[in-house]
């Protein structure tokens, strides 16, 4: 025995088990021919009405469905099942984030050949989110006009790991005196060349533009 | 919050590598590289870090965290470059606008330090 201690090189990912198991998902959902679409935003900035609206629309042209994380309450599902489209709720108890593990065991029971869209919405919550690969082919980012223009730069994590960021509550814009310059330029600070889809849940305005982004992507 | 699911991970990890080990091995130390874009702030991962090895064989066990710091494939420069800022993903040398992120999204185990 030495009392000099030995360096012994391991580079494993902290998170290597979700990402394991992200990767099967994404492999499942590619055989199954189902485009997945993740969620993430602060609360209350309308993840819920968002997708409410969009499996709506999306349930009259082809088969959409949703799993919604949330920490408590199965509010959101109840809301979301309204669309008809099938929906599940994940309550994730104190935890602040959904991992892949607990999307595989939501989707116990589903068969996803039947489906060609599946959401899945985050806790809401605009830190922890961003570091759990949950298998999507796209992830989300919401912005309300309520929150202010500095969000992205206040959390530049999130953002940079999203793929597409949605502005949302564009309805109240002029009302809060939302400054459109200001916010594109931070989201494209922090994540350079990110498309951006504005949008109103209530109203409906820019909803047919965010349709048509979605199903125009090979799935 | 989610560094303490992270931090028991993390001994979990080293618990079952320890035990690989043989009974023999003392672990001394366990070196992480985390980068900024990893959603895992260090000073709460060490204080989650501290909780979760109280009382358990790893209790004395130090964490060590390298901060990474970001860096982009810059287009224009045709090389790794670091950015402006977290707020401002930006060639430092040449201003150009980079998406490709080459490191700061690190969040790995990347040694060990053992006593045998």
């Amino acid at each position: 025995m030495t009392n000099t201690p030995r360096i012994v090189e391991v580079r494993q990912n902290i998170l290597k088990h979700n990402d394991e198991v992200a990767r099967e998902l994404r492999e499942e959902f590619h055989e199954a021919g189902v485009f997945v679409v993740s969620l993430v935003s602060s609360p209350g900035a309308g993840k819920t009405a968002f997708l409410e609206q969009t499996l709506t629309i999306l349930n009259r042209q082809c088969h959409p469905a949703a799993l919604v994380g949330d920490l408590a309450t199965s509010n959101d599902a109840a809301r979301l099942a309204r669309s008809q489209a099938p929906v599940k709720q994940i309550t994730t108890g104190t935890l602040c984030h959904l991992e892949a593990a607990m999307v595989r065991t939501a989707l116990d029971g589903w068969n996803l050949a039947d489906l060609d869209f599946l959401f899945i919405e985050n806790v809401g919550n605009l830190v922890c989110p961003s570091s759990y690969d949950l298998g999507e082919n796209l992830r989300l980012v919401l912005l309300s006009v309520t929150e202010g223009e500095d969000k992205p730069l206040k959390y530049p994590t999130i953002f940079n790991s999203a793929d597409v960021a949605v502005i949302t509550k564009i309805d109240l814009a002029d009302a809060v005196e939302f400054d459109w310059t200001a916010a594109k330029d931070n989201i494209q600070a922090v994540r350079p060349g990110m498309r951006i889809l504005e949008v109103s849940s209530k109203t409906g305005q820019g909803m047919p533009e965010w349709i048509s982004f979605l199903t125009s992507r090979p799935a | 919050m989610h560094e303490l699911s992270i931090a028991l991970s993390i001994l979990e990890f080293a618990e079952e590598e320890a035990q690989r080990r043989g009974h023999a091995a003392r672990l001394e130390a366990i070196h992480l590289k985390v980068g900024p874009l990893s959603g895992v702030v260090k000073e709460a991962l060490l204080t989650a870090y501290q909780l979760a090895s109280e009382q358990t064989p790893l209790a004395d066990c130090r964490l060590v965290i390298e901060e990474i710091p970001i860096a982009i494939y810059c287009s224009q420069c045709r090389a790794e470059r670091p950015v402006r800022s977290i707020q401002s993903f930006r060639c430092v040398e040449c201003d150009t606008p980079g998406c490709q992120v080459v490191h700061g999204r690190e969040l790995q185990i990347s040694a060990l330090e053992l006593l045998e």
